[in-house]
């Protein structure tokens, strides 16, 4: 357990409500649910997921913070947006769940081996490092996430499309070497750290 | 014409529901002169639509019929169809409703005998049955229609169609030179009892109505049961004539839901419970029926009703918004598709039918008033000061069943009636 988890365990006790009220991405939303099951029958992948959104919302109030947060669950949206197309009390759901997915990697108890978080994170490493994304790492990075046989395979089928790609321009393999980023690389990083800060602050006005 | 009834102690009721009906009769029955004006050729609304009441499963007629004969017994009121209003002016106890009077085509003499509406071949769509059956060019709107009289719908005005109804009427009633005529009006206060609509059930997407024949709205499912309706009585569905015996019923078709109505239209739980009675009555045991339902709001008494109708076994209730409909193209059954809330459970379930739990919402929109009036955020009328001696009453005034409909429209006719006793205080 990171310590931050052991920090807000200890912060919320018996509120996980109020605890995601205040640390998850439209947290506050989470309350307006009024249990239709309107979202959980309109995801394209709602038979993959171990709980449906609107399970994961009684789940919240309920205060079954571990079985939320250590879930696969959200890490299955693809943000379709059916589900907020559709939810009759206009909960911004897609963005619901990436804040929980996003605020359990935070506490370091969201499930390591799933699939979109390692991507997720893969992502992010990449972006974040010079604030744009350096595609053709990312690529392979993505083939290889399961170890090098699975790479190479990929890879190989893959081939007949980077060749396209790179015939009509749209890939630079030099970029694997010189990848040039954007000018304000240190603006962004100090965005980045900025936005973390605001996120800590608003977490520590809430919980009281 | 002139104002020759009305004064400004007179009272005008602007539509003939069942809520405009019963404020004007307590307004006349108190010795007000009343103007009652209903914008079809018959008065009755929406209950002359439905079968049965809940929740004590009588027939509208029975009523009706009551209220009817309170109106021809009561010499302080007059009734105006094909009339709406189109102007008002003025102040509390001192209005001028401007009226504009459509013309019937068809004057006193009329007998109700129907040998013009034999006579005259054109169809058009019945808007008593929400256009699922067609009716003659000269009709009588439905049988217990008030008053009594056929009209000539104006499109077959100028046609062969319409000189062979004046041809066919014995009694020289049918006139082909009434023309429309707009009076104004002396009144003191105005009620006003405009009613409801369904909520346009094409705009909720993921169910289809557009699309599949068997998804139908609570008010066709009503239309059906009438043995004069387009089925005869009979619960058939539209695709191919077969019983619909397995009923799927969706609430809050439209209502309760920020991308449609938002406020709950209170009465289609109650009308769905009552339409599940239906399917015992048609086909006995083998009639089926399935509520999909987030919560069921039957209030007060009504839940009795409730209890009873869960009674029955074959009505099965399923607590979930169905999230989508597609259609089986081999059997032309509706597929019904959702997780519902007890246990998360993901269905596809398939029903001969499915029957539209469709909202209510105000039948006159808010640009459509001839007076700025104070409306809430549903577009149903206030009652607010602003609004001055404009009393809504019915479900005009929010969304409510008869019962509670009938209790406005008595409150509003109390306001109205003292308005205008003010108004003959002052006036002596
Ligand atoms: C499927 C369904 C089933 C229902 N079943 C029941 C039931 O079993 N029991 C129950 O208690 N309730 C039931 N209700 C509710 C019931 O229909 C309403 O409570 C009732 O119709 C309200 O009457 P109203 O007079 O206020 O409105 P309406 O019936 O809508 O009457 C309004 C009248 O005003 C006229 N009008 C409209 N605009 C104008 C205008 N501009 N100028 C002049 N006239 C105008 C209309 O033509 C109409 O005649 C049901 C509703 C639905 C949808
Ligand atoms: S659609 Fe909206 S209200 Fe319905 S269960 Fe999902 S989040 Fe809750
Ligand atoms: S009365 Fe029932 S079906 Fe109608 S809007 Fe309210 S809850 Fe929904």
């Amino acid at each position: 357990m990171s310590d931050l988890n052991t920090a807000m365990v200890e912060k919320y006790r018996n509120s996980f409500l109020k605890e995601v009220e205040a640390n998850v991405e439209e947290g506050e939303w989470v309350k307006m649910c009024m249990q239709c099951g309107v979202c959980s029958g309109s995801c394209p992948l709602g038979p993959y997921w171990e709980h449906p959104p609107q399970e994961i919302f009684m789940m919240i109030r309920a205060g079954e913070r571990d079985e939320v947060l250590k879930s696969t669950s959200m890490w299955m949206c693809t943000s379709c947006y059916n589900c907020i197309v559709r939810c009759p009390r206009e909960l911004p759901i897609t963005h619901i769940m990436h804040g929980l997915a996003h605020y359990a990697e935070r506490l370091g108890i969201a499930p390591r081996q799933n699939p979109t978080r390692k991507f997720a994170l893969m992502f992010w490493d990449n972006l974040s490092k010079t604030g744009r994304v350096n595609e053709p790492v990312l690529g392979v990075g993505l083939y290889f996430m399961n170890g090098i046989k699975e790479g190479i395979r990929t890879a190989l089928r893959m081939a007949p499309v980077g060749l396209g790609m790179l015939r009509t321009k749209r890939f630079n393999p030099f970029a694997f070497l010189f990848h040039r980023g954007c000018k304000g690389k240190k603006d962004i990083h100090k965005i980045i750290r900025k936005a973390r800060e605001l996120e800590l602050a608003k977490a520590a006005k809430f919980g009281g | 014409m002139s104002d020759a009834v009305a004064t400004s102690q007179s009272i005008l009721v602007v539509g003939g529901g069942i809520s405009g009906i019963t404020a004007a009769l307590e307004a006349a029955e108190c010795g007000k002169q009343v103007v009652l004006v209903e914008k079809n050729p018959s008065i009755g609304g929406r209950v002359s639509q439905l079968y049965k009441y809940f929740p004590k499963l009588c027939y509208p007629s029975c009523g009706l019929e009551i209220n009817l004969r309170r109106i021809r017994a009561n010499r302080n009121l007059r009734l105006m169809t094909q009339t709406e209003l189109v102007g008002l002016s003025g102040t509390p106890g001192d209005y001028t409703a401007t009226l504009r009077i459509a013309p019937r085509y068809v004057n006193d003499n009329c007998t109700g005998c129907g040998a013009c509406a034999e006579a005259v071949q054109a169809e058009f769509d019945d808007e008593y049955n929400y256009g699922m059956k067609k009716r003659k060019g000269a009709y009588l709107p439905f049988n217990m229609a008030y008053p009594p009289r056929y009209v000539l719908d104006p499109r077959i005005l100028g046609t062969e169609d319409a000189e062979r109804a004046k041809a066919a009427c014995k009694y020289g009633a049918i006139d082909l030179d009434m023309q429309e005529r707009t009076v104004d009006l002396h009144v003191g206060a105005v009620i006003w009892a405009t009613g409801w609509r369904p909520y346009d059930a094409a705009r909720i997407q993921p169910y289809g109505y557009d699309r599949f024949a068997n998804v139908i709205t609570s008010v066709e499912f009503e239309r059906m049961m009438d043995p004069f309706g387009p089925t005869g009585g009979k619960l058939l569905r539209p695709s191919d004539g077969k019983p619909a015996k397995d009923v799927a019923f969706i609430q809050c078709a439209g209502s309760r839901d920020r991308n449609h109505l938002k406020h709950c239209s209170r009465i289609c739980c109650m009308a769905s419970l009552k339409q599940s009675t239906y399917l015992r009555e048609q086909f006995g045991d083998e009639g089926r029926a399935t509520i999909y339902y987030i919560d069921i709001r039957a209030i007060d008494r009504l839940e009795d009703f409730y209890a009873r109708v869960k009674a029955d076994e074959n009505v099965r209730f399923v607590k979930s918004k169905v999230a989508s409909i597609t259609e089986d193209k081999q059997t032309g059954n509706v597929i019904l598709n959702g997780v519902d809330t007890e246990g998360y459970h993901r269905y596809s379930n398939p029903h001969d039918l499915c029957v539209l739990a469709i909202g209510m919402e105000p039948s006159v929109d808010r640009s459509a008033f001839p007076v700025e009036v104070a409306v809430d955020q549903n577009g149903f009328i206030e009652a607010a000061p602003e609004n001055g001696a404009i009393f809504a009453a019915g479900c005009s005034s929010d969304a409510l069943d008869v019962n509670r409909s009938v209790q406005s429209a008595t409150a509003a006719a109390l306001r109205a009636i003292q308005v205008v006793n003010r108004v003959a205080g002052v006036e002596g």
